[in-house]
């Protein structure tokens, strides 16, 4: 997000009372996470302490101060989920990509991060690859997701 | 447009327009149809229409969820009410040819009930529809929700154009009182009560406000109403907000629900340009704002006080409460905020009366529930029920018994705040005086509560609460301890740390669940989890402490010998816990099909072609994944 954007987008929350969660979380969307340099900006516009501002994006799960994976993994370990083996599934994608859950793959390729709940409980595992919801997950899926997400990527 | 008349006009003109002899086909577009692949099918009945000339002829409509997720995904063809289930993109050929052309029903595609093998035509028919009683969600799966034509058609914004030109905003506050109408969001309190102190509440101006942050995890109704039917909790909040003296209203909703967020913020510009949002309503006189609020992934702010602090913009945390939200809420403001499916009850009462809302249910708990059933079920989806309805009723006959015959073992309501009621010890589902004394499982259930009655004060005496409505069925296979971890490490992950009983209790009560699952248990620490409970109950800030022990508690007391099992035998009987289980292969059963060898993560398994495979302990993971390829049961987990 370029300069001018982020100081056009402080100008339309900065009438709006309690606006500055939703003004991150477009960022977010945009950027995948939260830039300090955006941050200083949106600081210095809207005359908010840099503090306040970690405060928020370390509170709110929605934000990250990391950059994230080019494909953004991220399992549902709700109580149906893990009743029907989400932690399984968490295991297995942790395994194949190597990482841990919040890291990314060292190719930049992929995160992986788990979610409390999607609601959608009745295909229950379900996993979420770039905002598409797989449900009924195994552990053969897995694999078989990340290598198409992989051939995919060209990589 | 103005007033009833205008509005009704309004619907007289869509309704001309519309042909009811029409065939137009209802793809069920709700967030478990999508994820299996609803969206394709849609795309290949356009195209099939598209082959056989019937363009603009046959409408597709993307609708919400019709409930029956298991079965998805799933059309329904009108007029004639033709249900076609668990359906595939190459089916939408033969649907076109066959039944939409030729008005031929497809035998091969219809529901066939799993107990009697007959085939279903009608929804109407199913058993998993038939002890519903769908009010809430009677419009989910008919309508468009981008498309305001389709609510009004079908009389949506009467109710609110009613209560605008008909009622008094006090006997509107009385009629919602008189209906018993109680809050679905958990607390169960009286939401013409909360509605009365509100308007009574000195100050200006007032806010209304929907909370749309579904945290429970295994709970999607409100998800499913605002992705489904975003203007019937539009119109309820019209009529709340006219009744309390608001003009000015939040929709709080979660961020992981982009898809309801979007179907909201269509439904409020539409309303809006309609005039049935924002100033002069209708040309009565009454402005009302409604705006919508993504939330940032924090459970805690589902609390009205932490949600409230998110809307202002800051960290979402609660506060004490001795002053009410009602008197003091947003920006310090009298704040009335009720849950989703609360709001979406709204129009109903006003249209149809007290009278026949208070019809429906028990002596204290009015109207329908809708619960999200999964889990170990065959029917997992989302039903409606009156209120009252038995625990046998909703898990049989509606959820249609256990999964893969395995013995049902208890049910989990309210969410992290609710707690693990036992359903059956002995797996048997027969009323408990049709069973011997000795059948009744350990002393501590005196009977089964499998005919509970489902309402706010029987799931609260049996240990659990009625939460907003997340119903997750659990089958032999889970540990009741491990489940109990489960909530703890949830909550643990989800306090927000401004109190001390919240952040460093639960997080003790976890260290001390996890030594028990890891087999480093303790005699006493049953005890100590207890004494830990009522502290931290008795002295957390908001209802997120407070009830956080209640996972723990239910399943102490129904599940104690589970928990001893772990402690004293060292042995997780339900073999979930990973540290006290052991695979190995019997080598009497083992073909040596290989299966195994493939799928083993680690390489853990070795063995040739045909002859008994082996299972090393020391690289083994316990994944499961050997237990879940084996066909021959040679797979031993001990």
């Amino acid at each position: 997000m370029d300069i001018a954007t982020l100081d056009k987008l402080c100008d339309r929350y900065a009438h709006e009372r309690g606006a500055i969660v939703e003004l991150l979380q477009t960022i977010q969307t945009e950027e995948h996470y939260l830039p300090r340099d955006a941050l200083e900006r949106v600081s210095a516009n809207l005359d908010i302490p840099l503090s306040q501002l970690y405060g928020l994006a370390t509170f709110y799960r929605a934000f990250s101060l990391k950059p994230v994976g080019k494909h953004q993994v991220l399992c549902c370990t709700g109580t149906a989920c893990h009743v029907r083996g989400a932690k399984r599934v968490v295991d297995h994608f942790r395994r194949v990509l190597g990482i841990e859950i919040g890291e990314t793959t060292e190719d930049g390729l992929f995160s992986l991060h788990t979610v409390n709940c999607l609601g959608a409980c009745a295909v229950a595992p379900v996993a979420v690859i770039d905002g598409v919801c797989h449900g009924e997950m195994t552990a053969a899926n897995v694999e078989k997701l990340v290598r198409q997400y992989r051939s995919r990527s060209g990589e | 447009m103005k007033g009833i008349e205008g509005l009704k006009a309004w619907q007289a003109a869509i309704q001309e327009q519309r042909d009811p002899d029409a065939t137009w086909i209802a793809v069920c577009a709700g967030t478990g149809c999508l994820s299996q692949g609803a969206a394709d099918l849609a795309a290949a009945l356009r195209e099939a229409l598209i082959r056989h000339s019937l363009e603009g002829k046959v409408e597709v409509k993307e609708t919400g969820c019709r409930g029956f997720c298991e079965q998805g995904p799933l059309i329904v063809i009108h007029p004639e009410g033709i249900f076609y289930p668990q359906l595939k993109a190459a089916d939408a050929e033969r649907i076109v040819s066959e039944t939409i052309l030729r008005k031929q029903v497809i035998e091969d595609l219809l529901y066939q009930d799993p107990v009697t093998g007959r085939r279903h035509i009608h929804e109407g028919d199913i058993p998993f529809y038939q002890k519903q009683m769908r009010l809430v969600c009677r419009l989910n799966g008919v309508i468009d929700p981008t498309h305001i034509g389709d609510y009004i058609v079908h009389g949506g914004y009467q109710a609110a154009a009613k209560a605008l030109f008909e009622m008094e905003p006090v006997q509107i506050v009385e009629e919602i009182k008189r209906s018993g109408l109680r809050g679905r969001g958990g607390g169960g309190f009286p939401a013409g009560v909360k509605w009365e102190s509100c308007r009574n509440a000195h100050g200006e101006p007032k806010y209304v406000i929907c909370n749309a942050d579904e945290g429970d995890p295994g709970a999607f109704m409100d998800r499913s109403l605002l992705e489904g039917n975003p203007h019937s909790i539009i119109e309820g909040m019209i009529i709340g907000a006219y009744a309390i003296g608001s003009h000015e209203g939040y929709v709080y909703v979660r961020n992981e629900y982009p898809l309801a967020v979007r179907n909201l913020q269509t439904a409020i510009e539409r309303a809006e340009a309609h005039n049935l949002l924002g100033d002069n309503i209708l040309e009565s006189g009454f402005d009302f704002h409604l705006k919508i609020n993504r939330g940032g992934g924090a459970f805690v702010c589902g609390e009205s006080t932490a949600l409230m602090a998110s809307i202002e913009g800051r960290v979402g945390e609660p506060r004490a409460k001795y002053v009410h939200t009602v008197e003091s809420g947003l920006w310090n403001k009298p704040t009335n905020l009720n849950n989703v499916e609360t709001w979406a009850n709204v129009p109903l009462v006003i249209e149809h009366g007290a009278d026949w809302f208070s019809a429906i249910g028990t002596e204290t708990s009015k109207g329908t529930k809708v619960f999200s059933l999964v889990g170990h079920v065959n029917n997992t989806g989302l039903v409606e029920v009156p209120m009252g309805i038995t625990l046998r009723e909703v898990m049989f006959d509606i959820g249609g018994g256990v999964r893969g015959g395995r013995h049902f073992k208890a049910v989990q309501t309210g969410g992290p705040s609710g707690g693990t009621i036992i359903v059956d010890t002995t797996g048997a589902a027969r009323p408990a005086e049709d069973r011997d004394e000795h059948e009744r499982g350990p002393a501590l259930v005196p009977e089964s509560l499998i005919d509970l009655p489902v309402d706010f004060e029987s799931l609260t005496e049996a240990g659990s609460m009625m939460g907003s409505g997340g119903m997750i069925v659990m089958d032999e296979t889970t540990c009741m301890v491990d489940v109990a971890r489960y909530f703890l490490n949830f909550l643990t992950e989800e306090s927000c740390g401004k109190c001390t009983p919240c952040r460093e209790g639960i997080r003790n009560m976890l260290a001390i669940l996890e030594r028990i699952c890891d087999g480093r248990g303790q005699e006493g620490d049953i005890d100590l989890l207890q004494e830990m409970s009522d502290t931290v109950a008795d002295t957390s800030l908001c209802a997120l402490g407070g009830t956080a022990p209640n996972p723990v508690l239910s399943t102490i007391r129904y599940f104690r010998p589970e928990y001893e099992a772990h402690i004293r035998d060292r042995r997780c009987p339900a073999g979930v816990c990973t540290a006290l289980i052991e695979y190995s292969i019997n080598a009497t059963k083992c073909t040596g099909c290989h299966a195994c060898f493939k799928a083993c993560p680690t390489d853990a398994i070795s063995g040739e072609v045909k002859a008994a495979h082996v299972i090393s302990t020391a690289k083994c993971v316990k994944c499961g994944s050997c237990l879940d390829v084996c066909k021959f049961d040679a797979v031993v987990k001990q």
